[in-house]
């Protein structure tokens, strides 16, 4: 499988980052040189091969359903670029 | 007053015990060395000499009052990928620009409530994306290490670049760091320095900017195996913030050294050995099973049939889980935001201009492997693929074999800015041939220095383990330290 | 996902009429259910409505940078037990997945949800439609398709501000439940139905408090309609719908928009629309028409969840008795279907209704629960968790009146007195002197003074029996309504000698 350059454009778009013609260009090179060093996995029979979902074969842990954190909104925007009255700012979305 | 930076974690331990020196006096040393190198290598991207000397002060006073804790007053430099509390901690990476997190780490809270002192932040590849340190932000760390009779920089290794420069320069005792391909063990190799991947579970990733979720671990880069051993028992632990953190007791690490590996099964995996192989890493790799044997272990041959598969499996498999971990990155919430004409514009501008070259690789590679029609073909491919790595693994150790010894690099530290790698990408990625299989099984591997190449750079060999069976690494990179020596870089900066 | 199956027949009565022939209208419901819990899903902040900006937000629902999400149990158990009241199967491995897309009220840049493996899989819930004009319901069966966990996001606010929206994520991370539906609705008065049907059994649970004005249900509306007999038509999904009301206003609308398109000869695009309740219809979200593409993946920050039957079978022995079981038994007491569906409609009515029918003749006592109580409840605008009259009040009363002690008339007058200034009922009566005359010398004297007063009547009785009940109407008025009616009657009858 390769890609061009829509299809680079596509994934930068859904990946939210503007690239410009030329770096589309780029990036269609490299991710075709990528893809084309994965390629070597059709090698690979995984038929009837689990996915591994975890390294580690263990339960998962899980709280208690109690109230251990919050009432700190001033340490949540601390670093926003942005805000107002504990509010986060982001150019107006239009629904 | 002698040099204080020249001591081990384990000597200046025993000096801070006996009061022979004083935590401020040792970390002071540490600041002058800092000012004097940091200059030149770009080892580190934030200091904190003020909390550092605040820190030391309070360990003295715990020494004072025999509270002292397993790492007290040991100056530390922590990799910018861990959260430190209102300290820089941005990843190397241009979209956190001015990130200070209201939160600490798990694994650094465990340093310092071991009584550890913070230096500053280490330089990293961007969100640990990288080989070579060349990804950063901040720009490359030098390493210190020269080739014999010239003055070229040469790369430190990656992503925990600026950890291994650090310690190896003794500009730190001993730092943090992460692996996800072989980000603690690469850079370790190519600095003379040991660097140990614990087994995936054993540190807790909270905290710690993820990179690909199933494959980050932190571990230490340290001078020897012993100090490696003493920083690990510290940043292990169980955490009920992370759900993947292990429910197992750490053990004491340090009492493993020194045993015996007589009788030990070291297993040889015959796909370590590939076409075109350095015969300089050849012949290490050679004289580090003579070493073993020497010691009473018994080598046998091994195979892991699925090893060359790891690298491409891992090549999905990170970015995929990267493309979603940076996802947070938008501008909205810390790091730079640049405007846009809408919310979607200022998201793509932010990103744009935040991420640097390689991190917007491995998002697109990732967001294009997970998109629709692919996810089966790819990332669903690579996670089964690495489940027969991970069965190889398993049927090795089920033979008996007690640890499997490799190569830890392909080469030794190249050249900052080496055209043949900036050209290709996967080139970079191959430096990770030996070291990514660890990651993908989740089990612990150690790079140990193992001797000089011809050109007089360090050269290492890495150990992996069972999972949860940190000591054996230990213990068997301990008898290689035995042998080889210790190896130190000239004073050039 | 499982394909769709059709799993009606087309019924004439529920067609739509249009200028080319009848129509068939067909809904799917996906409900977001807010999980009833202290705290998140994935963090230990809290749930509760109404909080300053950005208070009941942790580090991980802020997606600070190496925060990770541990799973709330009770959120899990919230889950299995309102998938063991959907009749569902439950899921003893289930998978948490990412869900990709950037939105500024999404701090991960990703939801976690459930995929391909949730938590719950295929259920029924049986509603009953109507009543119709001869007062009868009909029983329809909703497949359940599944149910899964996942996190809500938070909120923007767009009026703050002139050109910036406000993001506040104390919403961020609470569990919901999404609750999806087989296409297997036919009108609106269906699907209004089942989403009365769902809420009451959440309730029921506890899983839910079913507060459909603060957000904690809503629904997303698949609607498409079909000539009958053909397959399944494009559907379009009218999103976050707050309101039983409107629901049913957006399905109406919704269902003509599409038939006039197609009798125009259109074709309908698929698309994700909005109900402006102010307008009464719906309009197309633009903004959200760029295509979806989400990504997902299994969250790598959580491993699978898994349990084991004896866990199931212990939240399953703890489960309350649900509507359906509820109705089925106050039905065999002997109630209407009217009864038993007004009172199973809230489980604390439910719970009233048993407390004063305990010892007590079932019918009586719910007619004076809903006629009475309720009514009253209704007239003062308050909902039966407020109600001044206590089941233990009631069922005095009943007792006053089983005992003879005073009249239906009266006890009338004694709920109205309970009702607004409390007390025991008992006593009010022997208080205020409300006790039933039962002296029949008393009862004679009256009878006898009416008589004596209208001797025409007394005359027009011998031709037309039934007049004999203005006599004992006059009675009881003259004795204030405390004498007791079936004396009045007795002696009425035999004075005027009518059988």
């Amino acid at each position: 499988m390769s890609v061009d350059t829509a299809t680079v454009k596509r994934v930068a778009k859904l990946a939210r980052i503007a690239v410009t013609d030329d770096e589309a260009k780029n990036l269609e090179g490299e991710l075709n040189t990528i893809l084309g060093f994965v390629e070597q996995l059709n090698e690979v029979d995984v038929s009837n091969v689990e996915p591994m979902v975890s390294v580690v074969a263990v339960d998962m842990k899980k709280r208690v359903d109690e109230v251990t954190d919050g009432n700190k909104a001033a340490d949540i925007v601390a670093n926003a670029p942005a805000s107002d009255e504990n509010f986060f700012q982001v150019p107006k979305v239009v629904e | 007053m002698t040099d204080l930076t020249a001591l081990t974690i384990a000597e200046a331990r025993e000096k801070l015990r006996a009061k022979e020196i004083s935590a401020v006096e040792l970390t002071d040393s540490y600041i002058a060395a800092i000012d004097a190198a940091n200059g030149a290598l770009n080892a580190y991207v934030a200091l904190t000499p003020e909390k550092a000397r605040e820190m030391a002060k309070a360990s003295d006073a715990k020494y004072a009052t025999g509270n002292a804790g397993a790492l007290e007053g040991i100056p530390l430099g922590i990799k910018d990928l861990f959260g430190t509390m209102d300290v820089h901690t941005q990843a190397a990476s241009h979209i956190l620009d001015g990130f200070k997190p209201k939160y600490e780490s798990t694994v650094t809270q465990n340093l310092w409530d071991d009584g550890a002192v913070m230096l500053g932040k280490l330089n990293m590849d961007e969100f640990a994306m990288g080989s070579s340190n060349e990804t950063s932000y901040y720009g490359p760390t030098k390493n210190p290490w020269r080739a014999k009779d010239s003055n070229v920089d040469l790369v430190p290794g990656g992503s925990s670049g600026g950890s291994a420069a650090a310690v190896a320069a003794h500009i730190c005792a001993g730092a943090t760091a992460t692996d996800t391909g072989g980000s603690i063990r690469q850079p370790a190799a190519f600095t003379g320095t040991v660097g140990i991947k614990p087994t995936y579970g054993r540190c807790s990733r909270w905290g710690v900017a993820a990179f690909a979720s199933s494959l980050d671990q932190a571990g230490p880069i340290t001078r020897d195996v012993r100090d490696a051993a003493i920083m690990l028992k510290s940043m292990a632990s169980v955490d009920a913030k992370d759900t993947t953190s292990v429910d197992l007791p750490v053990p004491d690490y340090e009492a493993a050294l020194g045993g015996s590996v007589k009788g030990m099964k070291i297993g040889i995996p015959a796909e370590y050995r590939m076409d075109g192989m350095d015969p300089e890493i050849v012949a290490l790799w050679e004289q580090g099973i003579a070493w073993l044997k020497d010691a009473g272990a018994e080598i046998v041959d091994i195979s892991l049939p699925n090893t060359k598969y790891a690298l491409p499996a891992y090549y999905i498999v990170a970015p995929a889980e990267a493309s979603s971990n940076l996802a947070r990155y938008d501008g909205v919430k810390y790091g730079l935001r640049v405007p846009g004409k809408d919310i979607t514009d200022m998201y793509e501008q932010t990103r744009a201009a935040g991420f640097g070259a390689e991190v917007k690789r491995r998002i697109m590679i990732g967001t294009y492997v997970l998109s629709a029609g692919y996810y089966d073909a790819y990332y669903l491919k690579a996670q089964k693929v690495r489940t027969l790595i991970k069965r190889d693994f398993e049927n090795v150790f089920a033979d008996g074999v007690d640890a499997i010894l490799t190569p830890a690099t392909p080469s030794a530290a190249f050249g900052i800015g080496d055209q043949d790698m900036k050209a290709d990408p996967v080139k970079m990625y191959l430096n990770d041939v030996f070291t990514v299989t660890v990651n993908m099984a989740g089990l612990p591997g150690i790079a140990v220095p193992a001797g000089l190449s011809s050109t007089g750079l360090p050269l290492g060999l890495q150990l992996i383990g069972k999972p949860f069976d940190e000591e054996t690494l230990f213990k068997t990179a301990g008898v290689i330290e035995q042998a080889a020596g210790k190896f130190t870089a000239d004073k050039w900066w | 996902m499982n394909a769709l199956v059709d799993t009606r027949t087309t019924d004439a009565k529920r067609l739509i009429p249009g200028a080319t022939g009848d129509w068939e209208l067909i809904i799917g419901l996906e409900v977001h259910a807010q999980v009833t819990s202290q705290s998140k899903l994935f963090s230990g902040s809290s749930t509760q409505f109404g909080a300053e900006p950005n208070a009941n937000v942790s580090l991980v629902d802020a997606a600070m940078p190496g925060m990770l999400p541990v799973i709330n149990q009770e959120c899990v158990a919230q889950a299995v037990r309102t998938g063991l009241g959907l009749k569902a199967k439950i899921n003893k491995k289930s998978v948490f997945d990412r869900k990709n897309y950037f939105y500024p009220d999404l701090p991960q840049g990703y939801q976690i949800s459930q995929f391909q493996q949730p938590i719950v899989g295929e259920g029924t819930v049986h509603i009953s439609v109507g009543p119709d004009k001869k007062g009868n319901f009909e029983e329809v069966e909703v497949g359940i398709e599944r149910l899964h966990l996942e996190q809500d996001a938070g909120k923007s606010m767009h009026d703050q501000h002139p050109t910036m929206s406000y993001v506040d994520l104390n919403r961020s991370g609470v569990a919901l439940m999404e609750i999806v539906s087989k296409p297997d609705m036919r009108s609106s008065d269906e699907a209004k139905a089942y989403v009365t049907k769902l809420r009451q059994i959440v309730r029921y649970l506890g899983t839910c408090d079913g507060n459909m004005d603060e957000g904690s249900m809503r629904a997303d509306v698949n609607v498409s309609v079909r000539r009958p007999g053909e397959g399944f038509g494009t559907r379009c999904e009218i999103k976050n719908v707050n309101s039983i009301r409107f629901m049913g206003q957006a399905i109406e609308y919704e269902a003509r928009r599409q038939i006039a398109i197609l009798e125009d000869g259109g074709s309908i695009d698929q698309e994700t629309r909005l109900f402006d309740p102010v307008k009464g219809e719906t309009r197309s979200m633009r903004s959200k028409e760029e295509a979806h593409d989400y990504r997902y993946f299994p969250d790598p920050d959580l491993l699978p969840l898994e349990f084991d039957d004896a866990y199931i079978e212990a939240l399953k022995a703890d489960l309350p008795e649900l509507p359906d079981e509820k109705r089925l038994r106050f039905l065999e007491s002997g109630l209407s279907a009217y009864d038993a569906n007004v009172l199973i409609s809230e489980k604390a009515i439910a719970d009233y209704f048993e407390k004063v029918a305990e010892g007590r003749e079932a019918k009586q006592a719910a007619n004076w629960v809903i006629n009475d109580l309720l009514g009253a409840l209704n007239k003062a605008g308050q909902g039966i968790e407020e109600t001044p009259v206590t089941p233990q009040q009631l069922g005095t009363i009943l007792d006053l009146i089983k005992e003879g002690t005073i009249s239906g008339k009266i006890a009338k007058e004694l709920f109205e007195i309970v009702f607004n200034e409390g007390g025991d009922p008992a006593k009010i009566v022997e208080e205020r002197g409300m006790k039933q005359v039962t002296d029949t010398g008393a009862i004679e004297a009256a009878v006898d003074e009416i008589i004596a007063a209208n001797p025409e009547k007394v005359e027009q009785v011998k031709e037309k029996p039934a007049l004999a009940g203005w006599f004992v109407g006059q009675v009881m008025k003259s004795t204030g309504g405390k004498a007791n009616p079936q004396a009045v009657q007795q002696l009425v009858k035999s004075k005027l000698g009518v059988e």
